[in-house]
């Protein structure tokens, strides 16, 4: 018997994803974002689908693509609106798209918090605010507080720079945001991963997601940049 | 002739205010420009809320990694020492009470500390907040950096906000081209002014009713 948790294809790293799953995409911004998964996603053809990320996507590619193809029913998310989220845009102002919007922190908590098997926090932020309506608030050393619950996915799609069959991780700079409380979050936790090492070749001090939130793990040599794409004149 | 302070002059006087040794978060925009103003004599370790401790300058064309970019998603780059994490240990720095100073922007602060920065309610408007709640809740002290009016002239230092609040009783101080305000419990009071700008005229453009502390100063910055 051996722990491997390595698969030869995305495609084959996407299987089984169910239609109505909730998806936690991570990445912020266009650092971090696990495109070739999301792209074998949209292959897949999963719809119906709640997707959770820091934003809404950016461009035609990654979470934009599986935007464009239908397959998303509710965002969520702290930041849909920029410049270039032009799906969503036309998705949200045509009603075809749910959008829940989470202050940042709550979002990366509330993930945390799904993971950690905590149902609900008391958070300050928002207190006050438009975002606190409906929900229950209580002082709490004499502030204000909101009650928050947690964020329980079906899925993760992440995107790392190192890993290995145990499902251990390492990030790359600010690429890590969001991903190791969705990681925590989700059922099965699917992982792109720029370098696959042998089992032990990753420092245990140096460990940032341990494999034990870990599924599957996909080698992606040299991942797309949505960022560089995004640069590039319309051709 | 007034001389209003230009954007680089209120990002100047913004620095002025960040001590040494501070934990600093600067909002997307205007604040962002506060990076560039700071006395060479000081250490401030610039967070940014996608998991980086000890920003430095944004990078130079054809330094640019996309793995290393702002809240406000530009290619920048670590100073030594910096250090990286995830979302939610960057909240938790944020809400816990660990940022010193929040510098940010605003439609409009209330008489009270109350800060509008995130929505300004339009119909069909896609709503966004980021970090913006987090920060305006979790700062020790925010710093709010604007023009002392809308480009309508309308005041932006008012009674209560109109719009959608980022944050209830979060502001500390109120950096604008005309002055500085501190949001104290009485209200803001006045702590510098520009020159040839009188209580009078300040108060004239400022909804929200202001007093001036016994030892307000005149408001002046470098040429700019």
């Amino acid at each position: 018997m051996s722990i491997d948790k390595l698969v030869p294809t995305v495609a084959a790293a996407v299987q089984g994803i169910a239609d109505g799953a909730v998806v936690v995409i991570s990445g912020f911004g266009e650092s971090g974002n696990p495109t070739e998964l999301v792209h074998a996603l949209v292959e897949q053809g999963a719809s119906n689908l709640t997707v959770v990320n820091n934003n809404a996507g950016t461009g035609h590619m990654g979470l934009a693509k599986l935007l464009a193809a239908g397959q998303v029913r509710k965002v969520i998310c702290s930041f849909p609106r920029s410049a270039k989220s032009v799906v969503f845009q036309e998705l949200y102002k045509s009603d075809q798209i749910e959008l829940e919007v989470v202050p940042q922190g709550t979002l990366a908590e509330r993930l945390r918090a799904g993971g950690a098997g905590i149902g609900g926090f008391y958070t300050p932020t928002a207190a006050g605010t438009p975002l606190a309506e409906g929900k229950e608030t209580r002082i709490i050393d004499g502030q204000a507080h909101v009650l928050e619950f947690a964020i329980r996915a079906d899925v993760a799609l992440i995107k790392a720079d190192t890993a290995d069959a145990f499902g251990n991780l390492t990030y790359r700079k600010a690429a890590r945001n969001f991903a190791p409380a969705m990681c925590m979050s989700a059922a099965l936790t699917i992982v792109q991963a720029r370098t696959i090492v042998a089992t032990g070749e990753i420092d245990p001090e140096h460990v940032i997601t341990p494999g034990i939130y870990v599924d599957r793990i996909v080698e992606v040599a040299d991942p797309i940049s949505e960022a560089a794409a995004l640069m590039e004149p319309a051709s | 002739m007034i001389s209003k302070l230009n954007r680089d002059q209120i990002a100047w006087r913004v620095a002025q205010d960040i001590p040494d040794g501070t934990y600093v978060n600067l909002g997307i925009g205007m604040p962002e420009m506060v990076a560039n103003h700071l006395p060479t004599d000081r250490q401030i370790l610039f967070h940014c809320e996608n998991g980086i401790l000890g920003m430095g300058p944004v990078a130079t064309p054809g330094e640019e990694d996309f793995d290393l970019i702002t809240a406000g998603k530009k290619p920048v780059t670590a100073i030594a020492g910096a250090a990286f994490f995830d979302s939610a240990d960057a909240f938790a720095m944020i809400r816990g009470g660990h940022i010193d100073i929040a510098v940010l922007g605003a439609f409009q602060v209330s008489g009270s500390g109350d800060l509008a920065n995130w929505s300004t309610g339009t119909m069909g408007a896609i709503p966004a907040v980021g970090g913006a709640m987090d920060l305006a809740q979790g700062a020790k002290d925010v710093f709010v950096m604007t023009e002392h009016t809308t480009k309508d002239g309308a005041p932006k230092i008012i009674p209560a906000c109109t719009y959608p609040l980022t944050g209830a009783g979060v502001v500390t101080s109120v950096f604008t081209d005309l002055a500085v305000i501190d949001i104290a419990d009485g209200g803001p009071v006045i702590r510098e002014i520009i020159d040839g700008v009188s209580f009078d005229d300040l108060q004239a453009v400022s909804g929200a009713a202001l007093t001036l502390d016994a030892n307000c100063q005149t408001l002046t910055t470098p040429a700019l």
